[in-house]
C-alpha cells in the first residue's frame, strides 16, 4: 500500500494583495454607512461616511482645506527635513568616530525617550508662539529616529568590504560615500519611515496645542463646535497624508534599493 | 618589487596567532601557505597587505612596484567582497574612480579587465544576478583592473564549488602565468597549493610558525592535474600537516 508523503511546507510567506487592501477597505466604509443608517451610532457621535465626503468636498471647494493642508505641510516639511538631515549626519558621526560614539550615544539614550511635545512649550519660551517652535518640536522628533537608524545601519555594513575598499587604497570620504552610505541605506530608510510618521503625530499635536491653521487646529475647532462630519474630514485628511507619505517612501525604496531583488 | 615578511608575529589580546613567520615573495612568484584552520594565515595576510599592524617584526616592500602599477599589493577575498549595489562593471570602476585617470581611458581599463575575465557580456549585471564562479572571476577583474605586482589570495577558491573550482583554476594558472604576478596564495587545498606554488610554507597550528617549505622546480605553466610530481609533494606537504591537523582539530574541540 501507497501513501503519498504528507506535505507539511508552505505558509510563512505572506504576499500583499492590492486587491485584499482595496476590498478590506471598501467594506470597512460600507460597514460604517450601515451602522450610521441602521441607527446604531448616533450620527452625532460617528457621522456616516457619505456626510464626511459632503464635508471634505465642502472643504476643498472653500479653500478651506488647501489653506490649512498647507499650514500642516510647510511646517511638517521644513522640520523633517532639518530633523531627518541633522540625524543622518550625527548618526553617520555616531557610526564612524569613536569621540561621537561615546558622547552621542548616552545623550541619545537620554532624550530619546522624553515625548517631544512635552517641549513644545520649552520651544515656545524659547522660540516664540510662531512657527519655530512648531518645526523645531517636529525636527527634534523626527531627529532621534532618524540617527538611530543611520548609526545601527552604520553599524551593520559589512567590514569586509570596508577592509576591501581600503585595500585599494580608496580615501575614506569614497569609502563612506561608496561603501558605508548605500549598505547604511536600507536601514535609513526604515528610519524614514518612523521618523515621518512620528513627525505627522507631533505637528498634529503642536496644532491643537498653539495654532489657527493647520490639520490639526482644524480639527480641534471642529471638536469644539461638535462638527463631527468635519472632524472626521480632518482625519480622514491625516490618513490620506500618512498614506501618501508612505507610498512616496516606498517609491523611493524600490528605486534606490532596486539592488537588493 | 619583492614581497618581505620579517619575523612577523601577532596576537589578539592574550591569544598568540602568529609567531616568528619570515618569507619573501620575489617577482613573479607565487607562495602558497598552508596550514591548520585557526593558524593565523588570514591574519598574515592582512597584514602582508597593510590591514593590520603586526605586534611583531615587519612587512617589507624592496624595490620599487613596476611603473603603472596603481595598487601593487592588492586582494582577492573569500567571499569576493563585491558591493551588491553596483553592477560588475561598477564594481570594477570602484577601484579606478579616485584616482587619476580620465573617463574613456578607465572605462577602457574596466572593458579590458571584463573581457580578460570573460565576463564582457555581465557588465550590467549586479552580483546577486551571478553564480559564485562569475563573481569570483568579477574579483579577480577588480584586482587585474589596478595592474597589481603581488596578488594576495585568501582562499579565494574555496566558496565555489568543486567543479566551478576547478575552471577558475584553470583562468587563474593561465592568468598568473601570462601576467607573471607575485602572489601569496592561501588554501586549504593542497591540490591548489601545488598546481600555483613555486614555494609552499606549511604552517603549525597556533601560534602559527613556518613548520617547513616545500619548493616546486617546475613552472606552472607545465603541471597539469594528474601529474607524478606534484602528487609526490601534495603528499609530502600532508604528511607534514597531518600532525598539526590533528593537533589544532583536538584544541579546537577542547575549546
Ligand atoms: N580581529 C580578531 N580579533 C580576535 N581574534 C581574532 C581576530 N582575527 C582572528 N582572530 C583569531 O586569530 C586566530 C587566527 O585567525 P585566522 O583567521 O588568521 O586563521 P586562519 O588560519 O585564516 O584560519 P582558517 O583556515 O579557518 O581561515 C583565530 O583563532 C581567530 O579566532
Ligand atoms: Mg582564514
Amino acid at each position: 500500500m501507497a501513501e503519498p508523503v504528507p506535505f507539511r511546507g508552505g505558509g510563512f510567506q505572506p504576499r500583499a494583495r492590492r486587491l485584499v487592501a482595496v476590498a478590506t477597505l471598501a467594506v470597512l466604509v460600507a460597514g460604517w454607512s450601515l451602522a450610521s443608517r441602521a441607527g446604531w451610532v448616533s450620527p452625532i457621535a460617528l457621522p456616516p461616511p457619505e456626510e464626511v465626503a459632503t464635508a471634505l468636498v465642502r472643504l476643498a471647494r472653500s479653500g478651506e482645506l488647501a489653506r490649512h493642508l498647507a499650514a500642516s505641510l510647510s511646517r511638517l516639511v521644513s522640520g523633517f527635513a532639518l530633523g531627518a538631515g541633522a540625524g543622518v549626519v550625527v548618526g553617520l558621526a555616531i557610526g564612524l568616530v569613536s569621540l561621537a560614539r561615546s558622547a552621542g550615544m548616552p545623550v541619545i539614550a537620554a532624550l530619546f525617550p522624553i515625548p517631544k511635545i512635552a517641549l513644545l512649550p520649552l520651544f515656545v519660551v524659547w522660540f516664540g508662539i510662531g512657527e519655530a517652535s512648531k518645526v523645531a518640536t517636529i525636527a527634534f522628533g523626527a531627529f532621534f529616529p532618524m540617527a538611530v537608524a543611520t548609526y545601527g545601519g552604520v553599524d551593520g555594513v559589512d567590514r569586509t568590504l570596508i577592509r576591501m575598499a581600503q585595500s585599494f587604497g580608496l580615501p575614506t570620504l569614497s569609502i563612506v560615500r561608496k561603501v558605508v552610505l548605500p549598505g547604511a541605506l536600507p536601514a535609513m530608510l526604515s528610519g524614514t519611515r518612523i521618523a515621518a510618521a512620528i513627525a505627522i503625530i507631533l505637528i498634529v499635536a503642536a496644532e491643537m496645542i498653539g495654532a489657527n491653521e493647520g490639520i490639526g487646529a482644524f480639527i480641534l475647532a471642529a471638536g469644539n463646535l461638535m462638527q463631527t462630519d468635519q472632524l472626521v474630514a480632518g482625519v480622514v485628511v491625516l490618513s490620506v497624508l500618512g498614506l501618501t507619505v508612505s507610498g512616496l517612501i516606498g517609491a523611493a525604496e524600490s528605486v534606490l534599493l532596486r539592488w537588493r531583488r | 618589487m619583492r614581497l618581505v615578511a620579517e619575523r612577523i608575529g601577532h596576537g589578539y589580546g592574550a591569544l598568540d596567532v602568529l609567531s616568528d613567520i619570515s618569507f619573501s615573495v620575489a617577482d613573479g612568484e607565487i607562495v602558497a601557505v598552508v596550514g591548520p584552520s585557526g593558524c593565523g594565515k588570514s591574519t598574515l595576510l592582512r597584514i602582508l597587505g597593510g590591514l593590520e599592524r603586526p605586534r611583531a617584526g615587519r612587512a617589507l616592500i624592496e624595490g620599487t612596484a613596476p611603473p603603472g602599477s596603481l595598487n601593487p599589493i592588492t586582494f582577492v577575498f573569500q567571499d569576493f567582497a563585491l558591493l551588491p549595489w553596483r553592477t560588475v562593471a561598477g564594481n570594477v570602476a570602484l577601484v579606478l574612480e579616485d584616482r587619476p585617470l580620465a573617463a574613456a581611458e578607465r572605462r577602457e581599463m574596466v572593458a579590458g579587465a571584463l573581457a580578460r575575465m570573460g565576463l564582457a557580456d555581465f557588465a550590467d549585471a549586479y552580483p546577486k544576478q551571478l553564480s559564485g564562479g562569475m563573481r569570483q572571476r568579477v574579483g579577480l577583474a577588480r584586482a587585474l583592473v589596478v595592474r597589481p605586482a603581488v596578488l594576495l589570495m585568501d582562499e579565494p577558491l574555496s566558496a565555489l564549488d568543486a567543479q566551478t573550482r576547478e575552471l577558475l583554476m584553470d583562468d587563474l594558472t593561465g592568468l598568473l602565468a601570462a601576467e607573471r604576478f607575485a602572489g601569496v596564495y592561501v588554501t586549504h587545498n593542497l591540490g591548489e597549493a601545488v598546481r600555483l606554488a613555486r614555494r609552499i610554507l606549511v604552517m603549525s597550528r597556533r601560534p602559527g610558525r613556518v613548520r617547513s617549505v616545500v619548493e616546486i622546480a617546475r613552472p606552472i605553466a607545465g603541471r597539469s592535474a594528474g601529474d607524478a610530481e606534484l602528487a609526490a609533494a601534495a603528499q609530502a606537504i600532508w604528511e607534514s600537516l597531518r600532525e598539526e591537523a590533528v593537533a589544532a582539530d583536538r584544541e579546537l574541540a577542547d575549546g
